[in-house]
């Protein structure tokens, strides 16, 4: 048996926040707390580089395969990885070690427990996406509701109980009846492992109702139109680690979820249930873009932008097509390094004016150049112009949509042209303009931590808009194999 | 005369229960003594049970009356050990609202006994004996702090509730036995083939009475004030132990004589587990009370626990054994934290009394968080697997709407655990709770809070031990 690596990479922060739970939560001893916090979630970054290194991309099958008896003549304890998966754990733990470096300013209290809870939260996540049993899979992608739940309602805004509340209940809502699909498949097919469910398949009778239960759950975490809710009241009221989280990683699992399980397991249904998706997916993107333009919450705006941007993911992984697939995973990757940069950037300014009213800036940008400037990066990039991960995953995604159904690609991109709206329009009244207030005279310049911070977001959002080779080797043979998979199906 | 050993349990119990009471009449100031002794006696029937459940082959004693198998040891070891921990807990408790006197201790042996009757029941008479027994002590028990009006209030409502219960059961009992021409289990499967239906009438009674004693909706009633009403060391005791024993029963009645009837039983057992559920997890919502709420939380999970027994497989019965097992180890946490909630000699039991709670007992509040996302199932911690087990064995069987109305349910009724939490860590704190709590709550709030948290390591353990248990 080889080093379980995949299962370090779970267990390491979860080893880090026991560390954390045993010290003493002083201020003195915040910064110790810091490092410690910091150094776990570094260490497991470069764990998933190694093994982003390691991976082989020429061939389709899970590989690092940890596969333990758990709950005996039931289920196994079984965890791979493919080319989905691995860039989706090494965004989280890319992602993570920002989010505490980012807690400087906005926590004020109980450090500790925040950065347990951020840690927890991190193991919880990499599971989702290592987890090739669907048991395995539910247990990790439920438990996050706990430290999320925590983070939202003890260290949010004013409206942090209603938002904490409403987070949890809608998705628990929407993941019990997935539950109650895992065990009618387990039920059927005699195992829960993903690996003999892709080789056995499900039965074409039973697909389209398992198919709406995992739906269900997808649905509200995604979170697609009209059960999108409960997004916008949580991130605005979580602190900004809790968004960039929350936005970055969180709203990932969901359409991760979509490619491996219901385009897997279910091909027949995926292709019946295509339109219902394609008709949500396109409300999504004219509708919420149409909402976020009149926001005057920055923090709101970017929340609709959020499910804007997940409806073109939505769209582009239903398309079936070798582009549209791979353009949904690079636009979440993508959205995951854009959105949370701009909740990063939202943060600042918050931390600075307690305000995050559009109307209370701009004209800020003579006072706050280096901020200016990397909020433009990354405002650009949310909009997808070409030389950012942004345009890529957008590109391909109506590439892959022109392939399949015309109109809907039309559609679509006048969620394009929305998006450069409202973000250019944000942009204009945060940044240019006349200087409305005096106070803002006051503001000061990005510090070291948070230009480190935004520098390392923007580095891998500009290169691989230049260069996306890297992400489109990984991924290819797995996605090529999953539509080899699906079309056998089908016919 | 060797049959006797596989009685030894209830046998030493009994004579236990005299030398106590002899032991209290003779020696003055003796309740500190008898707790004690107490605690030791069921400590050691604990060990003989535990000893006897390694070799134990399906026995039928006395007539075939009494039936010794895995089922019936395993229950009562559980039975009994929930009991020890019901009497250590509230040890401090008694002693600071001076209601630990001799009667206590023996009062609760009493009771366990008449569970282990129950438990090990294979006659209608025997079955009957055995939950009177278990009754009696409980009215007395409920009303135990009788200068407090709301105990003896408890008390009279629970004897009355109870009694009329009773009646409706014996009302069953005898029509079975008209119907039937015998009392025991066997014995009546095996008449069954002609007049099934007027049968089904025998069987409605029996449940309805079985539904009163675990407070299944709608014969939930009395919960809610009785939970309240009694001392807290009590309601601990009501949660959790006498569940146990009539559960067993439940699947003793049900799976010995009438496992051929199942058609006709399983849609009632499906209502009352069904509304249960649904009825539990909305009538906690409103509640302030942690008693009243516990009771509430307590009847929607029996109804979780009865969802597997409507299976009518071993599977079934099984997911609800481990169901009520998981049970008993997150409420004896809760009770810990509870029994914790001290300040001055005075106990607090209403939802504002914890606001605030994790500014100044953060790792009090840590096991409460843990419980209570237990307790609403939120895996990976223990509840969650209780409530997956369960909901395999159902939808092994087919039962969709079942399963879903139950998970629709446990949605609602995070609801109301959510709130809890949200009073212990998003609201403003209150005046510091002592803090010197004897060794012995630490130590079942610590070792039930691990046991919950780390449960999702080992879940095959208990599988293990649970599935010996083979009665169809």
């Amino acid at each position: 048996m080889n080093f379980p690596i995949l299962s370090s990479l779970i267990l390491l922060p979860t080893i880090g926040s026991l560390f954390l739970f045993f010290s003493k939560d002083k201020p003195n001893n915040n910064q110790t707390i810091k490092y410690v916090a910091l150094f776990t979630s570094i260490v497991n970054f470069l764990i998933s580089i190694y093994l982003w290194y390691q991976f082989d991309p020429t061939t389709s099958d899970f590989q690092f395969v940890e596969d333990r008896q758990w709950i005996k003549g039931f289920i196994n304890y079984k965890v791979g990885i493919d080319g989905i998966s691995i860039l989706f754990i090494v965004l989280t733990t890319f992602i993570t070690p920002l989010c505490i470096l980012s807690v400087n300013n906005t926590v004020k209290n109980r450090l500790r427990d925040f950065l347990i809870a951020i840690l927890i939260m991190e193991s919880f996540m990499i599971g989702v996406f290592c987890a090739l049993d669907l048991v395995i899979f539910y247990l990790f992608f439920e438990a996050g509701l706990i430290p999320m739940f925590l983070i939202i309602g003890i260290w949010g805004g004013p409206r942090r109980v209603y938002s904490a509340f409403k987070f949890f209940l809608y998705t628990l809502l929407g993941s019990v009846l997935m539950l109650v699909a895992i065990i009618s498949i387990y039920w059927i097919n005699g195992t829960t492992d993903v690996v003999k469910l892709y080789e056995l398949g499900i039965d074409v009778k039973y697909q389209n109702l398992l198919w709406l239960a995992f739906f269900s759950s997808f649905a509200v975490k995604t979170p697609m139109w009209p059960v999108h809710t409960w997004l916008p009241d949580a991130h605005v009221e979580a602190p900004t680690a809790g968004s960039v989280l929350l936005a970055a990683i969180l709203l990932k699992m969901a359409g991760y979820g979509f490619i491996r399980f219901s385009l897997g397991l279910f091909p027949e249904a995926s292709e019946t249930f295509t339109p219902l998706i394609y008709t949500l997916s396109i409300i999504a993107i004219i509708f919420t873009s149409l909402i976020a333009l009149m926001q005057e919450d920055m923090k709101k705006l970017i929340a609709y932008s959020s499910v804007a941007h997940m409806g073109f993911v939505t769209l582009g992984i239903f398309t079936i097509q070798q582009q549209g697939i791979e353009g949904s995973i690079i636009q979440m990757i993508s959205h995951g390094l854009v959105s949370a940069a701009l909740f990063l950037c939202v943060g600042v300014v918050y931390d600075r004016m307690h305000s995050r009213l559009i109307s209370t800036y701009g004209g800020i940008v003579t006072i706050v150049p280096k901020y200016a400037v990397l909020f433009m990066i990354f405002t650009l990039a949310a909009l997808g112009l070409p030389g950012t991960s942004g345009f890529i995953g957008e590109f391909l995604i109506l590439m892959g949509a022109f392939k399949d159904n015309f109109l809907v690609a039309v559609l679509a991109s006048l969620g394009v042209i929305l998006g450069a709206a409202y973000m250019l329009w944000l942009y204009k009244r945060v940044v240019f303009g006349k200087l409305i207030n005096e106070e803002l005279k006051k503001l000061t310049d990005l510090n070291k931590s948070e230009i480190v911070i935004l520098i390392s977001l923007a580095i891998p959002t500009l290169f691989f808009g230049f260069y996306p080779e890297p992400l489109m080797n990984t991924i290819e043979v797995s996605v090529k194999n999953l539509i080899d998979m699906y079309n056998l199906n089908i016919n | 005369m060797e049959n006797l050993n596989l009685v030894l349990p209830e046998i030493f119990i009994s004579l236990a229960i005299m030398f106590l009471l002899i032991l209290g009449v003779f020696k003055k100031d003796s309740s500190k003594l008898i707790h004690n002794f107490s605690l030791i006696i069921l400590l050691i029937t604990g060990g003989i049970i535990f000893n006897e459940t390694l070799t134990i082959e399906n026995t039928l004693l006395f007539n075939g009356s009494v039936v010794i198998d895995y089922l019936a040891s395993f229950m009562k070891f559980i039975t009994i050990i929930a009991a020890l921990m019901a009497l250590i807990v509230s040890s401090n408790y008694l002693k600071t609202f001076k209601i630990l006197k001799i009667e206590y201790p023996i009062l609760v042996i009493c009771a366990v006994l008449g569970m282990m009757v129950m438990i090990s029941s294979n006659d209608l008479i025997v079955f009957y004996i055995g939950l009177e027994l278990q009754s009696l002590s409980l009215y007395v028990l409920s009303s135990f702090n009788r200068d407090e009006v709301k105990s003896s209030e408890a008390g009279l409502k629970y004897f009355v509730l109870s009694a009329l219960s009773s009646g409706l059961l014996l009302y069953g009992c005898s029509l079975i036995y008209g119907f039937s021409g015998s009392t025991n289990f066997e014995i009546i499967a095996n008449n069954l083939d002609s007049d099934q239906y007027v049968l089904t009438f025998g069987i409605v009674f029996i449940l309805v009475g079985l539904a009163f004693k675990i407070s299944a909706v709608p014969f939930h009633m009395w919960a809610p004030d009785v939970y309240e009403g009694s001392p807290t060391s009590v309601t601990l005791f009501f949660t959790i132990v006498p569940k146990i024993a009539a559960l067993t029963l439940f699947i003793r009645f049900l799976y010995v004589p009438f496992i051929n009837l199942i058609d006709q039983w399983q849609m009632i057992l499906i209502f009352l587990s069904i509304a249960s559920m649904v009825f539990g997890a909305v009538a906690a919502i409103g509640q302030k009370n942690i008693k009243r709420l516990i009771a509430y939380s307590s009847i929607s999970h029996i109804g979780y626990a009865l969802a597997g027994l409507t299976t009518g497989t071993n599977e079934g019965i099984q997911s609800s054994v481990i169901y009520i097992t998981i049970y008993f180890v997150m409420n004896l946490g809760l009770f810990s934290c509870l029994l914790m909630l001290k300040r001055n000699d005075q106990y607090y039991e209403t939802l504002d009394d914890l606001s605030g709670l994790s500014k100044n007992h953060p790792i009090l509040s840590l096991s409460l968080l843990v419980i209570l996302f237990s307790l609403a199932g939120i895996p990976p911690l223990a509840g969650f697997f209780a409530k997956f087990y369960v909901f395999m064995a159902v939808i092994e069987q087919s039962m969709y709407f079942l399963a879903i109305v139950g998970l629709l349910s446990t949605v609602i009724a995070a609801f109301y655990y959510l709130r809890i939490i949200k009073i212990i860590y998003f609201d403003q704190e209150k005046e510091k709770y002592d803090s010197d709590h004897s060794f012995w709550l630490k130590f079942s709030l610590t070792v039930s809070t691990i046991l919950i948290l780390i449960y999702f390591i080992f879940p095959s353990q208990i599988i293990d031990v649970v599935s010996r248990i083979n009665i169809i």
